[in-house]
């Protein structure tokens, strides 16, 4: 077989959602016999690109071919009879059935009768265990398994109708490093045996371990392809995050205004640990991480959202214990949150109640609304925040992304927060909004807010704020200010944990 | 530049031509079809039109309609309330029993309104506190509910006696019935504090988006339990309705009550996801089951057959509220 024909070619193909391209105008081609790497950090476009080639989504414009043969699928069924087979990340397995059945599933061999012909199933199990070079006790429920011995039995399930092409979306996120290896050998193995295999991950030493070759989307679009032998690290946290060369331009941090927030040995059990910072009024400071290093879940756990195990808070010198937002709030804090959809908005209510709510006691008297007070306060920051809207009434589902975002914003605006944690402040907002929100940052700080970011976009990080601060794997490895704050640092400590701290991070983790 | 900002919002505006005659169904649709059915049975009834039959369609929508009311706030936090039937029933028998020692009227109606409260606040703490699906916690509640109703009285109907209470069932003020004035007046406060108040937007706020809610400092366990008890006691106030209407107060009382409220909510527009819709659009979808009902009757058509009528009619209301809100 001629290795550079693609099994599968992926071209042009799009898939759009209300309000966002989740995948535009992609290509991407997978060899027999080759491990593919596919990269992207969350919301780059990866799952959606995966459910399209193994059925459980339709396409909106594109072509795949399949052995150079044009294919549609309506069904996951039909992309399985077609030889692709997708392993999601969530197993889908019957629990109480056996090993033996749910590698078989809708396929057992029968007797001449219509009994399960069992002595035969087993042997077909066994031979696809044997090729994956496994053993597996046949007669357990799977539900018994551990999570590495069910993600084979979806394997083998996968070898059993014959795939030719296996994805595999993230496989490594709930492994440990015994297990990872042993699913590595089985990769390999089946990458001898001539499988193309679509590697799903952010984890980059996985990529570098086990791939041959690398494909990279960022915002649904294609942000480059590379044989593994030919690419750096660095080159692919650039593709990325869209990190390009950044200017300082943000304010410096004024070390004689008063501390507004500060950290101390903060601790959330399986999110993050040991986490100490501080924040002054007028400072803008920003966390950089890659996705999962619990840069969230620490503002989560600041704002009151989640409880941390341990560890302080302190706003204005007073210790501070939040139980609940509302109790973060009443001190002045605000968070944006990192998903406007499902933490953000009120999709269906009017703009209006999405920028009051934070503030309704603002424009409360007597127990009553004053909707005019509320009407002139929301008309304003409308004004201020260009959103593009018909008025107040309009309902905020019908906005675009940006204009959603702004509206967020300007909830935290209208409740006048002096302590703003803001997750993500520019996700899926285009270059002209970013832009505007990142001078409204600026202006908040210039007013005495004090502003604590985080972002996947290191050049975001790099043009607002003076002092970056940097997480992985739920530690703070690394702080940046001033001369020191160079990219190819704070991308070392993203990926390595730093200098000396490298250590302690990885076992830690 | 307001201008040029203004450009894309006009393209989305040209798209909304065709969704506006949507936007009117979802909007108003609840009211043209009462219009709508007040045309037909006028036209199917010469009797329908009097107004001794609209006044009875009015009193007998009164009870409905406010247990519709309580509903109406919990299932725009995204909730439900099966108890109220049953709730009804343990209010009504508490009000007989208290008014049947003590004589005292105003004692009696507290004791009914306190009552429903007290299952409304269980409602709302097992929901909250206990994190029980809203189906599943009501659905229990209305058993105990019923059952606390038929131990206290023993099976048996109370009778209630005091002329002076069962004035407000039967009499009427300004030539309107009493029970239908009370619906009225608790229609005008429910559609007030929906808009007006911070708990108001708060309900909705927690019916489309909870963890936005939560994030945005709403006190989200407060509001929910304070829905349900609001639901309790318009179980309550449903309860003084039944025992002056009937003069008497059996443990069966408002047996199904719930789903005549859910359907009168849900026909009025209100989204059993949350979120969206409102109190007057219950009050139409009162009206609406309760003149579908009375002229089902004057027409002669068999009980029977008047449920399916009804079941109809529900998720007619539900198919055309469903294209314009989501299609």
């Amino acid at each position: 077989m001629n290795v550079e024909t693609p099994v599968l070619d992926v071209a042009a193909v799009t898939r759009r959602f209300p309000g966002v391209t989740a995948v535009d105008g992609v290509d991407f081609a997978v060899r027999a016999g080759e491990i593919h790497a596919l990269l992207g950090e969350n919301g780059a476009g990866k799952s959606t690109l995966i459910k399209i080639l193994g059925g459980a989504l339709r396409k909106d414009g594109g072509v795949i071919r399949l052995n150079g043969e044009p294919v549609d699928f309506h069904s996951p069924s039909a992309a399985l009879a077609a030889g692709i087979a997708v392993i999601y990340q969530e197993l889908v397995l019957c629990p109480h059935l056996s090993v033996a059945e749910n590698i078989l599933m809708g396929h057992l061999p029968r007797t001449a009768g219509l009994a399960v012909d069992w002595p035969a199933a087993n042997r077909r199990v066994a031979e696809l265990l044997a090729q994956l070079g496994v053993t597996l006790p046949l007669n357990a429920p799977v539900g018994r398994l551990s999570t590495a011995q069910q993600q084979l039995v979806e394997i083998a399930k996968a070898l059993s109708r014959d795939s030719r092409i296996l994805i595999l979306d993230e496989p490594s996120a709930t492994l440990g490093q015994r297990d990872l290896d042993h699913l590595f050998a089985v990769i390999r193995r089946l990458r001898g045996q001539g499988v193309a295999i679509v590697y799903i991950s952010h984890r980059l030493e996985e990529i570098f371990a086990i791939a041959d070759r690398v494909t990279v989307l960022k915002d649904g679009r294609l942000a480059g392809h590379w044989p593994i032998a030919e690419v750096t690290m660095q080159r692919l946290v650039r593709a990325m995050t869209g990190r390009d060369l950044g200017v300082v331009t943000g304010r410096e941090g004024d070390a004689a205004a008063p501390v507004r927030l500060a950290v101390r040995n903060l601790s959330r059990k399986g999110a993050f640990a040991d986490v100490s910072l501080s924040l002054r009024a007028g400072e803008i400071v920003g966390i950089a991480g890659l996705v999962g290093s619990g840069r969230t879940e620490l503002l989560r756990a600041i704002f009151g959202a989640d409880q941390p195990d341990a560890g302080t808070i302190e706003v204005d010198g007073q210790p501070a214990r939040f139980r609940s937002p509302a109790q973060a709030l009443r001190r002045g804090l605000g968070l944006l949150p990192e998903d406007r959809k499902t933490q953000g908005l009120l999709l269906d209510r009017a703009l209006r109640e999405n920028v009051s709510l934070a503030s309704l006691r603002r424009f409360t008297r007597f127990g009553f609304l004053r909707p005019a007070a509320e009407e002139r306060v929301v008309r304003e920051l409308i004004d201020d925040l260009h959103i593009a809207a018909r008025g107040p009434g309009q309902p905020v589902m019908t906005l675009s992304g940006g204009n959603q975002q702004k509206v967020v914003l300007a909830r935290w605006l209208a409740r006048r927060c002096g302590i703003l944690l803001f997750d993500e402040p520019t996700r899926g907002v285009d270059v002209g909004a970013k832009e505007e929100i990142y001078r409204l940052i600026h202006a908040l700080a210039a007013e005495g807010a004090a502003v604590l970011i985080v972002s996947s976009e290191l050049k975001e990080l790099f043009a607002i704020c003076p002092r970056i601060l940097v997480m992985r794997e739920g530690r703070l490895v690394g702080e940046f200010a001033g001369l020191d704050l160079r990219e190819d640092d704070v991308v070392d400590a993203m990926l390595m944990g730093g200098r000396a701290d490298a250590a302690p991070t990885i076992a830690a983790g | 530049m307001r201008l040029q900002q203004s450009l894309p919002v006009e393209r989305v505006g040209g798209g909304r031509q065709r969704l506006d005659a949507r936007d009117i169904l979802a909007r108003y649709g609840t009211f043209l079809a009462l219009i709508a059915l007040i045309v037909v049975a006028a036209l199917l009834s010469p009797r329908f039109l009097t107004p001794v039959n609209l006044m009875n369609v009015l009193r007998q929508t009164a009870i409905v309609g406010v247990l519709g009311i309580g509903m109406t706030y919990v299932i725009l936090t995204a909730g439900i309330d099966l108890s109220v039937g049953a709730t009804l029933a343990l209010s009504a028998v508490l009000l007989a029993g208290t008014l049947e020692t003590t004589g005292n009227i105003v004692l009696a109606m507290l004791v009914a309104v306190l009552a429903g409260m007290a299952v409304g606040l269980g409602n709302g703490l097992g929901v909250t506190l206990g994190r029980v699906q809203p189906f599943v916690m009501t659905l229990g509640m209305l058993g105990i509910a019923r059952s606390i109703a038929f131990l206290y009285t023993g099976g048996e109907p109370i009778p209630v006696l005091d002329r002076t209470f069962l004035t407000l069932g039967i009499g009427y003020l300004w030539r309107i019935p009493i029970p239908s004035l009370i619906f009225i007046a608790i229609l005008v406060v429910a559609a007030l504090a929906l808009r007006y108040t911070p708990f108001g937007r708060a309900v909705y706020a927690i019916g489309s988006n909870e963890e936005a809610a939560r994030l945005s400092g709403i006190a989200v366990g407060r509001v929910k339990t304070l829905v349900y008890i609001i639901s309790g006691a318009t179980a309550g106030i449903g309860a003084i309705m039944y025992c002056s209407q009937f003069a008497s107060a059996p443990p069966i009382a408002g047996e199904g009550y719930e789903l005549d409220a859910i359907a009168a909510v849900v026909v009025g527009g209100t989204s059993l996801f949350g979120g969206q819709g409102g109190v007057i659009g219950t009050f139409f979808g009162a009206l609406i089951i309760g003149i579908l009902s009375n002229i089902l009757n004057l027409m002669g058509v068999s009980p029977f057959a008047q449920p399916l009528a009804k079941g109809a009619l529900i998720i007619l209301a539900v198919l055309i509220v469903g294209r314009g809100r989501r299609g």
